[in-house]
């Protein structure tokens, strides 16, 4: 990480909602402007918490989406249910402030030369794209050859995040899409939830030495992961991050 | 690979992991935690922190052995003091 040597205690600080912009009808990218942030890796996450006029606090992580170097985003899918993520998606506008805590996290990171082994696979389930994505952007920013297969599951086309970006990946970098609940028509792609069978179609051979990400929800990560060590991926090459039931 | 198969792994989908309480574990002790190494007091598995089940409930947050369920770790929060007990663990380094 550039910067500085000094290790900095994490605390909570003001974060400026900058530009906002809506990914699909559920899912919506914020640029956080935040003095000092010391930069992050691709793949970590920052913690956001809401404090109510009673003083009621909530706090959730949050993926990262931007690359290091890249001004900062996040993007936020809505949860119905959810305590913090329909303020971000519905009511946060430029210029709002909130308060926020990070870089966080060492483990679900990716740096190009961090690993000697062989290709990345990413495995996403819905929003579980979010730091999958800022790994991809980071790997054109510091112009690694290594290859990439990215597997993307949603539900329906039109709950892809990032899909003008993905449909015209960089060099090296190759999309798969499973649609899980509905297909456009004439989709020719998969329509139904990861399998071994798909992951042996998608997945690099073990052989390789592939270094596999997976996030989503618990389920869909509990699901892949299992499956590609039954591919012979050995447990430490799958790093896994699970969002919970409904997403993130 | 079924939701048959996922039933039998006895997979609790409210569970996130240890990588969604890197926050929460710098602020208790000061530095990067995920990739810490833990080892489960009751039945000795070793796992990085980022890989423990991790519950949060509301009132606090309770991180569990993913193999064999043990409560490892709890942490609960009273007026901005952060009380933590990490009895489950063999050891955490």
């Amino acid at each position: 990480m550039a910067g500085t040597a000094v290790r900095r205690r994490l605390s909570w600080q003001t974060a400026t909602v900058g530009r906002v912009t809506d990914e699909t009808p559920r899912v919506r990218t914020l640029w956080l402007e935040v003095p000092d942030w010391p930069g992050h890796r691709a793949g970590q996450h920052l913690d956001i918490r809401l404090t109510a006029d009673d003083g009621y606090q909530a706090e959730r992580a949050y993926s990262i989406a931007s690359a290091p170097g890249e001004p900062l985003a996040i993007t936020v899918e809505r949860l119905d249910d959810g305590e913090v993520s329909p303020y971000l998606t519905e009511e946060a506008r430029a210029g709002d402030q909130l308060e926020v805590r990070g870089p966080v996290g060492g483990y679900f990171v990716w740096e190009p030369g961090s690993d000697p082994g062989g290709p990345l696979l990413l495995a996403a389930g819905g929003s579980g794209v979010v730091p999958l994505r800022a790994i991809v952007r980071e790997r054109s920013r510091t112009g690694s050859s290594v290859p990439v297969r990215l597997l993307y599951s949603s539900r329906s086309w039109e709950d892809v995040i990032y899909s003008s970006e993905l449909e015209l990946p960089p060099d090296g970098v190759q999309v798969t899409y499973t649609l899980t609940r509905s297909q456009p028509r004439a989709w020719q792609g998969y329509a139904r939830r990861v399998d071994m069978q798909m992951l042996a179609e998608v997945a690099w051979p073990a052989a390789e030495q592939p270094l596999a990400y997976v996030c989503g929800p618990t389920c869909f990560v509990e699901s892949v992961a299992a499956g590609l060590v039954g591919l012979g991926y050995p447990a430490g090459r799958v790093k896994t991050e699970r969002f919970g039931a409904t997403g993130q | 690979m079924d939701d048959a198969a996922v039933d039998d792994a006895a997979v609790d989908d409210a569970a996130v992991d240890g990588n969604a309480i890197g926050g929460l574990l710098i602020e208790v002790f000061g530095t990067e935690m995920t990739t810490a190494v833990g080892t489960c007091g009751n039945c000795g598995a070793v796992a990085q922190v980022a890989e423990f089940a991790v519950y949060r409930p509301g009132l606090g947050t309770v991180v569990r052995c993913r193999s064999c369920g043990s409560v490892l770790m709890v942490f609960t929060e009273i007026r901005s003091v952060t009380c933590v007990d990490l009895m489950g663990l063999a050891s955490l380094t």
